[in-house]
């Protein structure tokens, strides 16, 4: 680290919760956060968003849950979980502890669900914020079907805000035509922010014996090969929303961390990257703050939404917008 | 604490590691030597590394592997870890094509090593292909301890099974099958091990370590259950991190008047007492 370290500023507010930094690992690929204590300083982090939780236990899919496709992974795990209940009592004491912020997604098969577990979740000491998963592709219930539906989206994200006065940030699924009218109703209901983008929807076949690779059929696309969708989808967003936008997909670099922040996102999350090296977190953190030092920005927020358009063709909406929207 | 992280309190390391050889055994088998003088003082027998096959982001993930053997100086210090390969797919096949002086990331020791053995009761390895890979080590912790283990190693012909001699030089009882015959008996590994477990004095309780395919597994599970004895198997399950955070590694465990509840392998396991698997429900 160089001396110019105490000048620079890292942290980045998402609704009333400030992050000493904008690095958050991503819900589903980083436990409960427990797993990875001994390998990263938790503290070190901008926040932990642990895997999904419903208000019970779940199983999830049978196996295999996984397959590689070039730069990338296929997952359909289906939502495994201990449920808030077990998270409560047995996991969240631990993240305290470790000094984690943490960030917990919230599932749910019906908005009353979302909002119970969110409750639950807001009566307990220790939760930092809420990122609402209404976008898992890989369950049948709940999920997905709140995320592809504008009411729907609007409505439990509506509801939960009345549940809970924790930090509230819906997350997006990117297998909508336009991800931004999704990120609008988030806003309109209260919302702090939104995160985006969850995994692409997506299939791989074994030739030989004509069967889904995976046992669920489909499964959700992550990894390098869905970055340029997804800094698209989170410029996109910066541009309709005034709410901070958490940007993610296919991050496994420092440069890749400064793209989403230049495209509009005040944080970002990293998941698939830390599946490959459990230790990069410092190399991004590092990373970072040399790329602020080399561009003389003290401040990590100045980075945010600063995409130069002007001059070349501005970037067109993924879908015409209608009159009057 | 969450029923399968208990195990898991001590983390691995990340070691940039130089290959150191890599013995080319067949087509598809090699032994890959690698400078990790870390992961090797702090594995222990049945843990796993997770190796980055590619330097680049295809093959993106890393690949579960158990340690073969622990490399040592002159002195007796580790200096670094072997892996028993096989050509499987792309991964695999670039560490098959890994010269000397080249660099790989070794993250381990990962996972729930053997259990110890007993001293006074016999102690077997039953290995099937490139299953053999947890009972050099393993092999090692029981001879040191005075121990005599057996092993019993199939695999479908003689070409296929490499380091017979390496375990009978350290004194290791070798009895081999073959499907083709070509070497020991004919047949699976279940024909000798089935004439050992005929053999046993009343009241005799072997160790029974277990790696290798699935189905032989099972099959090695349930034959030692008809003779009223458990094993211990390793398996081996398509891994993303090896870490516990993606849980794609499950394997289904029996939790009695309840459907199987899925566990991590990689924390859990790759470690399990057969009795405890539902192994309809196992992948592969």
């Amino acid at each position: 680290m160089s001396g110019a370290a105490s000048s620079r500023d890292l942290s980045v507010g998402i609704g009333s919760l400030t992050l000493r930094n904008p690095l958050i690992a991503a819900s589903g690929c980083f436990g409960y956060g427990v797993e990875y204590g001994q390998t990263v300083d938790l503290r070190t982090l901008g926040a932990v968003c642990v895997k999904g939780l419903f208000l019970n236990e779940r199983e999830g899919h049978a196996p295999p849950r996984i397959v590689e496709t070039p730069a990338g992974m296929l997952n359909a795990i289906g939502l495994q979980g201990v449920g808030v209940h077990r998270f409560v009592k047995e996991t969240l004491p631990e993240l305290r502890a470790l000094g984690a912020t943490t960030i917990v997604n919230v599932c749910g098969t019906t908005i009353d669900e979302y909002a119970e577990v969110s409750r639950i979740l807001s009566d307990a000491e220790g939760v930092a914020a809420i990122e609402l998963n209404i976008s898992c592709p890989n369950i049948k219930e709940g999920g997905i079907q709140f995320g592809c539906s504008l009411p729907a989206a609007h409505e439990v994200v509506a509801a939960v805000r009345k549940a809970t006065p924790l930090p509230l940030i819906p997350k997006l699924t990117p297998n909508v035509t336009d991800v931004a009218s999704f990120a609008r109703a988030a806003e309109d209901a209260g919302a702090d922010a939104v995160s985006l983008v969850n995994t692409f929807l997506a299939m791989a076949i074994d030739i030989e014996t004509r069967t889904p690779k995976l046992t669920n059929g489909m499964g959700g696309l992550s990894g390098p090969a869905i970055r340029p969708i997804a800094v698209r989808m989170v410029y996109e967003c910066a541009q309709a929303v005034r709410i901070p936008i958490v940007g993610m997909g296919g991050i496994a670099t420092a440069e890749d961390v400064v793209e989403f922040l230049i495209a509009g996102a005040t944080a970002v999350q990293v998941g698939t990257a830390n599946f490959v090296d459990p230790f990069i977190w410092p190399k991004l953190l590092d990373g970072l703050t040399a790329y602020m030092d080399r561009h003389g920005i003290a401040r990590v927020t100045d980075l945010v939404g600063t995409v130069r358009t002007k001059g070349a063709k501005a970037p067109q909406p993924s879908c015409p917008q209608p009159a009057g929207s | 604490m969450l029923l399968d992280t208990a195990a898991a309190r001590v983390g691995p390391v990340d070691a940039d590691a130089v290959v150191l050889a890599n013995r080319r055994l067949s087509a598809d088998y090699h032994v890959l030597a690698l400078a990790a003088p870390e992961v090797a003082a702090r594995t222990q027998p049945g843990q796993f590394v997770m190796l980055k096959p590619s330097r680049g982001l295809d093959p993106l993930l890393r690949r579960p592997f158990s340690v073969f053997e622990i490399l040592r100086d002159a002195a007796g210090a580790p200096t670094g870890i072997s892996i028993l390969g096989k050509i499987v797919g792309a991964g695999t096949a670039l560490l098959y094509a890994l010269d000397a002086g080249e660099r790989i990331s070794v993250l381990g020791p990962l996972g729930r090593p053997f259990t110890e053995a007993p001293a006074d009761q016999p102690v077997w390895f039953v290995a099937g292909g490139v299953g053999l890979a947890p009972f050099a080590t393993m092999a090692e912790a029981c001879l040191a301890r005075g121990l005599q283990p057996t092993l019993f190693y199939g695999a479908r012909r003689a070409a296929d099974l490499h380091y017979a001699d390496w375990f009978r030089g350290r004194g290791v009882d070798v009895r081999l099958a073959t499907e083709d015959g070509s070497a020991g008996a004919r047949g699976f590994v279940t024909a000798p091990l089935g004439d050992a477990l005929a053999a046993l004095a009343p009241g005799s309780a072997p160790s029974i370590y277990v790696c290798g395919p699935t189905p032989m597994m099972r099959a090695v599970a349930e034959l030692a259950a008809r003779h009223g004895h458990d094993a211990e198997v390793s398996l081996e399950q398509t891994m993303g991190c090896g870490m516990g955070g993606c849980y794609s590694c499950v394997v289904p465990v029996i939790q009695p008047g309840r459907a199987p509840h899925f566990v991590r392998s990689c924390l859990a396991g790759p470690t399990f007492k057969a009795s405890t698997l539902a192994w309809e429900g196992l992948a592969h």
